[in-house]
């Protein structure tokens, strides 16, 4: 209450008819129409769990952080999830410091009740030894720019930042089994959260006598509403959570009607959401890449399909002259591949990327391989031309030419162990890596676009190279 | 657990439809301006309304409007084993918040100006649905303290388990993990002020509990009216008319 008297204290009466005014004719102060959402964008921190979302001019935090505690006595194999915000002063002047006003404990359990109640997180996934130790995941979301509209904001940073949070792998050990042994991400690849679905909040706000709704209510119009409706809906056509709490008295048809249009915006929302976490999660894998850069590892099955029928055929021979032939670029080339791929999918299962259609048939899980940062699979052909110059030009081509040789004699054709061999060859040769950045091609025949101009270069080189494979 | 019997009766004996018996007393809190005590089933609430009154807290005034305050809580000994509630736990605050601007919602709050109307609720027995009974008791203490309302303000709950909706909810049945349906109307106008609900409902069998906590709240509506009619025919009588 505090907070809506605080915004509505502070406006004039002249903006409060204004606004009122223009909603009578359909008009929202700022452009848009009754049932527009603002912008929304959500951004990823470096950490895992932690996320930053924009919606219009309302700017929320969302952290997710996991402990491992005692369960409660009546749910002893069950997780438990826990919700807490944190309404800073700097968001908005009607907030205090300190103990959590009305709202702020509104808000809180408004989201908790949507994704708890709603068993949206799989709290029994999260059961280390029952009865003894489980996971308490804790959400803190933090506020920084009231623009209006709280509710639907926290909902989105708190769904990104548990999308995107990885547990701790734990095992049990022990002469008993009873030992639990937390693994740190570095020995064992952290695990995500399992959720079943994603409740949306959608906040509706009602004004005066005419039945009048808008959606996503800004700051302004929050002084002057009427009543507001949080609806929290998931994209199979369940509602989560309602909450209308007081306020002015709306017939049982417009509810309805709101949970329609309700739904739509939550697929609308969800489909962001999704697409957000899945940029972050690739960005993420290619992070990882860099970040074990003393490794450079030869995949045999190689992208494209003319690495593929040489696989078929003879390989591990066939494939050493093809990467010969290309160096480094390919090599980075089928790092990123296999990269992209083990960290899309732990297990090592085959995966198709987005260049002409690869197929890993094992993934080379274990080890990652060292890309240059700059290195994008999205981006478009390097020139031709520029690539056979830089490559003839660089004395460092022959460099990884003259180390691929000695290693390659040395590895045998397994995959998972080539890439110890090659551990001290990884050379980062600025130039070549320069040039060899948009080498990678969308579309089908991208890498044997690549790989042709190359044949007829460096067939001296690769001949040498035939002799020992 | 079964909550519904195959031969359609519920664990307390009731029928799907059927809500708990409600009793309600006015007058219970003679310091108060207007005070009740409305018993649903198990669930039985105080409600004590102070007001109109002058502002305590100056910087709080509303110079147009009155304020309007409101306070829930729990009793130690209303549920079954006795906890110590801290005052201002994050559900007290939260129905404390509901309920106050569904109050508000309901009272002619620009007849009286730069004054205070406070709401204090206390749940004496808990059986589940205290949020519905505590709305209704504060309507009767509103009404009994004689401050200007629009309508009468009264809730249900609502509930669905093993595919039947289910009227009332009772401790067991809210605490069976399934969704739990609160609704607030004013009655003659029709309008929903109160509408909570929590856990997951397809969309059209939401419609069928609300319309059916929608039913009982008019029921409950009615049998309000009632106790006010002898209420006020009471005080007639008194006064000698």
């Amino acid at each position: 209450m505090e907070q809506r008297l605080g915004n509505s204290l502070r406006m004039t009466l002249n903006e409060k008819n204004f606004i009122k005014t223009a909603l009578l004719s359909d008009l929202r102060v700022d452009g848009r129409r009754p049932f527009d959402y603002r912008n929304l964008s959500i951004k990823f921190g470096r950490e895992d769990g932690s996320s930053e979302v924009q919606l219009g001019k309302t700017h929320v935090m969302g952290f997710v952080t996991a402990q491992l505690v005692q369960p409660y006595r009546d749910r002893p194999n069950e997780g438990t999830l826990s919700f807490y915000t944190e309404f800073s002063p700097m968001a908005d002047p009607s907030f205090e410091a300190g103990r959590p006003g009305e709202s702020a404990v509104e808000l809180g359990r408004i989201v908790d009740r949507g994704l708890r109640e709603s068993r949206a997180v799989d709290t029994e996934s999260l059961c280390v030894l029952a009865g003894k130790l489980v996971w308490s995941i804790r959400i803190d979301i933090h506020i920084l720019d009231n623009g209006g509209n709280l509710v639907d904001a926290s909902n989105i940073a708190a769904l990104a930042a548990l999308l995107t949070f990885r547990r701790p792998e734990c095992t049990l050990g022990g002469e008993d089994g009873q030992e639990v042994i937390v693994h740190p991400p570095e020995v064992r690849e952290p695990l995500p959260l399992i959720l079943h679905h994603l409740p949306i909040a959608v906040t509706f706000a009602f004004f005066g006598d005419e039945n009048i709704v808008v959606i996503d209510p800004t700051h302004n119009e929050e002084a002057v509403m009427g009543g507001r409706m949080t609806a929290t809906l998931n994209t199979n056509g369940d509602v989560c959570a309602i909450q209308k709490a007081g306020g002015a008295g709306v017939m049982q048809s417009v509810i309805m009607q709101c949970l329609r249009i309700a739904s739509v915006k939550a697929a609308d929302i969800t489909s962001k959401i999704k697409n957000a976490v899945e940029l972050h999660n690739t960005e993420r894998a290619l992070r990882k890449i860099k970040r074990h850069s003393s490794f450079v590892a030869l995949d045999v099955s190689g992208p494209g399909a003319k690495m593929r029928e040489n696989e078929n055929q003879s390989g591990h021979q066939k494939e050493v002259g093809e990467l010969s032939r290309n160096h480094t670029e390919r090599l980075k080339l089928i790092s990123e591949e296999s990269c992209v791929s083990q960290s899309n999918d732990v297990q090592g299962e085959t995966q198709s990327s987005e260049q002409g259609g690869t197929s890993w048939r094992d993934g080379n899980a274990k080890s990652f391989i060292s890309r240059p940062s700059s290195w994008d699979p999205s981006t478009k052909g390097v020139d031709a031309d520029l690539l056979k110059a830089s490559l003839a030009s660089s004395a460092g081509a022959l460099i990884p030419n003259k180390k691929l040789k000695e290693s390659i004699s040395e590895e045998k054709p397994c995959e998972a162990k080539l890439e110890e061999p090659l551990a001290d060859i990884y050379v980062a040769p600025s130039r070549i890596e320069a040039s060899v950045i948009g080498l990678q091609t969308n579309g089908e025949n991208t890498l044997k676009d690549a790989v042709k101009p190359k044949n007829k270069r460096k067939k001296k080189a690769s001949s040498t190279i035939m002799q020992i494979g | 657990m079964e909550y519904v019997s195959p031969e359609g009766l519920r664990l307390d004996g009731r029928r799907p439809m059927e809500m708990r018996q409600i009793r309600a007393e006015i007058g219970a809190v003679a310091k108060a301006d207007g005070s009740a005590v409305f018993e649903m089933g198990n669930t039985k609430v105080i409600a004590a309304v102070y007001g109109p009154r002058e502002v305590q807290n100056r910087s709080q005034q509303l110079s147009d409007q009155a304020l309007v305050r409101c306070e829930y809580s729990m009793a130690n000994f209303s549920t079954g084993d006795r906890m110590r509630r801290p005052k201002g736990d994050r559900r007290s605050t939260e129905i404390s918040l509901v309920i106050r601007q569904t109050m508000e919602a309901c009272i002619l709050t620009h007849l009286m100006p730069r004054s205070q109307i406070d709401i204090f609720l206390q749940v004496l027995q808990a059986d589940g649905g205290t949020r519905s009974a505590c709305i209704n008791a504060a309507t009767l203490a509103l009404a009994d303290a004689g401050i200007p309302m629009r309508d009468l303000v009264t809730s249900c709950s609502a509930g669905y388990l093993n595919s039947t909706p289910l009227l009332d909810l009772n401790y067991v049945e809210d605490s069976a993990g399934g969704p739990d349906v609160t609704v607030g109307i004013l009655p003659k106008l029709d309008k929903v002020t109160l509408l909570q609900m929590d856990a997951k409902l397809p969309m059209d069998i939401f419609e069928n509990v609300m319309q059916l906590a929608m039913e009982g709240c008019k029921a409950v509506a009615n049998y309000i009216r009632e106790v006010l009619l002898e209420n006020t025919k009471t005080l007639e009588y008194r006064r000698g008319v």
